[in-house]
């Protein structure tokens, strides 16, 4: 099982490769004797399966590039002809298209079980805020993979995003027209778009998961009592609800990524384009500047914003609460001021803050597909409001109630 | 553009109000209920449906991403029957379904160029498609004749009306609004009520086929990969709960 460190002292192969490369050491240090907590839960699935839809974006990626072509002229039908004609194009791309979605469905659980337990506060502080910037990453990578299939939607959805920029004072017109590199969207964005999105953000994405780890194995994982497992050391100096990360929770992962494997394949085998969802209708017609969507709306994992977009009668108020929402989230670590971490210990204001809080997210979400009038903007309005009072209040909520002592002890029943 | 993102949002308010008429296409009533019911995995469907794809359709319509040798070999269609009944005179096996309608053309005639149809079902729906095939009503309002339920002004002529017949709207006045009530058949066709559905039914089949070939097989295959992981994530499980035994 773990790797004995002395494996060096005798010879062979492995010993003439550790004096080289430190395997042994790695595999030692970052799982065999990495310990996390024996109590993890549901939500802790979810940070693995955030990796794995990365790597399978790449790969699936990787094979996409070799046959899409980045040109106003072919960019859609090159799409289709992955589609009919590549062997196997037709799961190459369902796999990207569905991996898309199912990268922020994993994501916003993953961001969910933070809050629920309160992984951001101390000393993880760095952790949430890398994680964050993985988030802004993926958004842009996502948004930018969207364009590249060059549909209507494809096509309408970036004026409409791009155009955001212009809502920046003085210079914005000047950052729309440098960010599309042509007057209106174009083939020059829609080539820009492609270089940033095959290679400028994954990198930055994969360098961020890289330091995402490196702060997680320094700090350890937080647990679902948000008690530090590595204040209760055994005899051995070990924490005594710590269990190595190797075996036993690459093969819980390994349970979790069947059950994501079914839910994943049956969206691609069966219902690829959910309902419209995934895949939006107007984006099987080509980019036509002459013919506007019957309704423009971003994918799903977009629309919570959107929906705070059109809540605000100016563009630039709009713009800038559209932002916010995002940046609120970077001040989570030091807004929440309860003495417990976990939800679990907290008091009921928390606990009705955070259901709000994910009902006002839903519900946004819902409402950035509808149409933008009548009773949709008064309820995108009340939700917003929701939204930010979460955070806003935070710091009074969690001072304000009466929290339960956490357990010394991590809460496991074998 | 001093404001750029209000120019977007206007353009989609004013582009909203007669989208949300196109969507509904109009005349409300149970029409708009109607559904195909066709099977992608009827090859025998799916092979009357590419007859009266080249018979009737490619006149005006191309498939431009679907090739005749990869459509014969879906719908298993043998080479000897592809060359005397669905390819065009002069037309190779490799060839696209490309019409002979020069697209200027089609403009001139009709006054919109016919729409490639590869991707109609996907981007309208085939309930769409079965709709507006099955919705042509004598109008003399217009310049053809003939108006659509499901496309209100469509410049396409009722092509298949030899086959249909000739049909009237009728319509009821409910709460100040006009509603569908139905049609009358004012000259029969070469099909009778129910041969036409058939008829239509087979025909988007297939342009369901056309929209995406390998949807078939994606969902013969997907069965085979829902059960293997059903398997993998059984064994996950044995192997998880046998390591996690000394956990206490």
């Amino acid at each position: 099982m773990a790797a004995s460190p002395d494996t060096a002292a005798k010879g062979g192969f492995r010993a003439w490769l550790n004096k080289r490369l430190p395997v042994d050491e790695f595999v030692q240090s970052q799982l065999t004797g990495y310990f996390a907590p024996k109590n993890f839960n549901l939500w802790y699935f979810f940070g693995a399966l955030s990796l794995m839809v990365f790597v399978i974006q790449i790969l699936s990626g990787i094979f996409l590039t070799m046959h899409y072509k980045p040109s106003e002229l072919m960019a859609f039908d090159s799409v289709e002809y992955i589609m009919r004609e590549v062997e196997w194009g037709w799961l190459i791309r369902y796999m990207h298209s569905t991996g898309a979605s199912f990268f922020f469905i994993v994501v916003y659980l993953h961001m969910f079980r933070a809050l629920m337990y309160g992984s951001y506060r101390a000393p993880r502080e760095l952790l949430w805020l890398l994680g964050m910037l993985l988030y802004l990453a993926l958004m842009a990578e996502a948004f930018m993979g969207y364009v590249l299939p060059w549909g209507n939607m494809s096509y309408w959805g970036a004026q409409v995003i791009v155009n955001l920029f212009g809502t920046i004072p003085v210079i914005g017109p000047g950052i729309v027209e440098w960010i599309r590199g042509d007057y209106g969207i174009a083939d020059s964005t829609l080539n820009r778009f492609f270089a940033l999105h095959v290679i400028a953000v994954p990198f930055a994405i994969a360098f961020l998961i890289l330091m995402h780890l490196v702060a997680l194995r320094q700090t350890g994982s937080n647990n679902p009592d948000g008690i530090e497992i590595k204040a209760k050391l055994g005899a051995d100096g070990k924490p005594v609800d710590g269990i190595p990360f190797h075996p036993y929770y690459t093969v819980k992962d390994l349970v979790g990524v069947g059950v994501f494997l079914l839910f994943f394949c049956g969206v691609i085998f069966f219902v690829p384009t959910f309902g419209g969802l995934f895949l939006e209708k107007p984006n099987f017609e080509p980019a036509n500047a002459l013919s506007t969507p019957e309704h423009i709306a971003p994918v799903w994992y977009f629309t919570a914003f959107y929906a705070m977009l059109r809540a605000v009668p100016d563009q630039q108020m709009g713009a800038l609460l559209m932002l916010l929402a995002i940046v609120v989230l970077f001040f989570l670590p030091w807004l929440d001021r309860s003495p417990v971490k976990s939800i679990r210990y907290k008091g009921w204001m928390s606990k009705v803050a955070l259901a709000l809080f994910v009902v006002a997210f839903i519900v946004l979400s819902y409402l950035g597909l509808q149409p933008a009038d009548g009773v949709y903007v008064i309820l995108a309005r009340i939700f917003t409001a929701i939204y930010f009072a979460y955070f806003i209040l935070m710091p009074w909520y969690t001072r304000a109630e009466k929290t339960k002592a956490a357990p010394e002890r991590v809460t496991y029943h074998a | 553009m001093r404001n750029p993102l209000r120019n977007a949002i206007l353009a989609l308010a004013f582009l909203a109000a007669p989208a949300v008429h196109a969507a509904g296409g109009g005349l409300p009533g149970e029409w708009q209920k109607w559904q195909p019911g066709n099977e992608i995995n009827n090859i025998a469907s799916l092979q009357r449906g590419a007859g009266h794809f080249m018979g009737y359709c490619a006149g005006c319509h191309s498939l431009k991403y679907v090739r005749y040798s990869r459509l014969a070999a879906d719908l298993k269609i043998p080479e000897a029957q592809l060359e005397s009944t669905l390819l065009p005179p002069g037309a190779k096996k490799g060839d696209y379904v490309i019409t002979a309608l020069a697209a200027a053309d089609g403009e001139a005639w009709f006054g919109k160029t016919p729409p490639d149809l590869s991707l109609i079902t996907r981007a309208k729906g085939s309930d769409h498609v079965y709709r507006f095939l099955k919705t042509f009503y004598v109008d003399d309002k217009t310049v053809n004749g003939t108006n659509n339920l499901a496309l209100p002004g469509t410049a396409m002529p009722h092509v298949l009306s030899a086959l249909q017949g000739a049909q009237a709207l009728k319509t009821v006045k409910k709460d100040g609004h006009e509603h569908f009530e139905g049609f009358e058949q004012l000259e029969p066709g070469q099909l009778t009520a129910a041969q036409y559905d058939e008829f239509v039914r087979d025909t988007v089949n297939f342009l369901e086929y056309a929209g995406e070939p390998a949807k078939a097989k994606r969902m013969s295959l997907g069965v085979w990969v829902i059960l293997f992981l059903l398997m993998f994530t059984a064994f996950a499980y044995l192997l998880k709960k046998e390591y996690w035994r000394d956990v206490k």
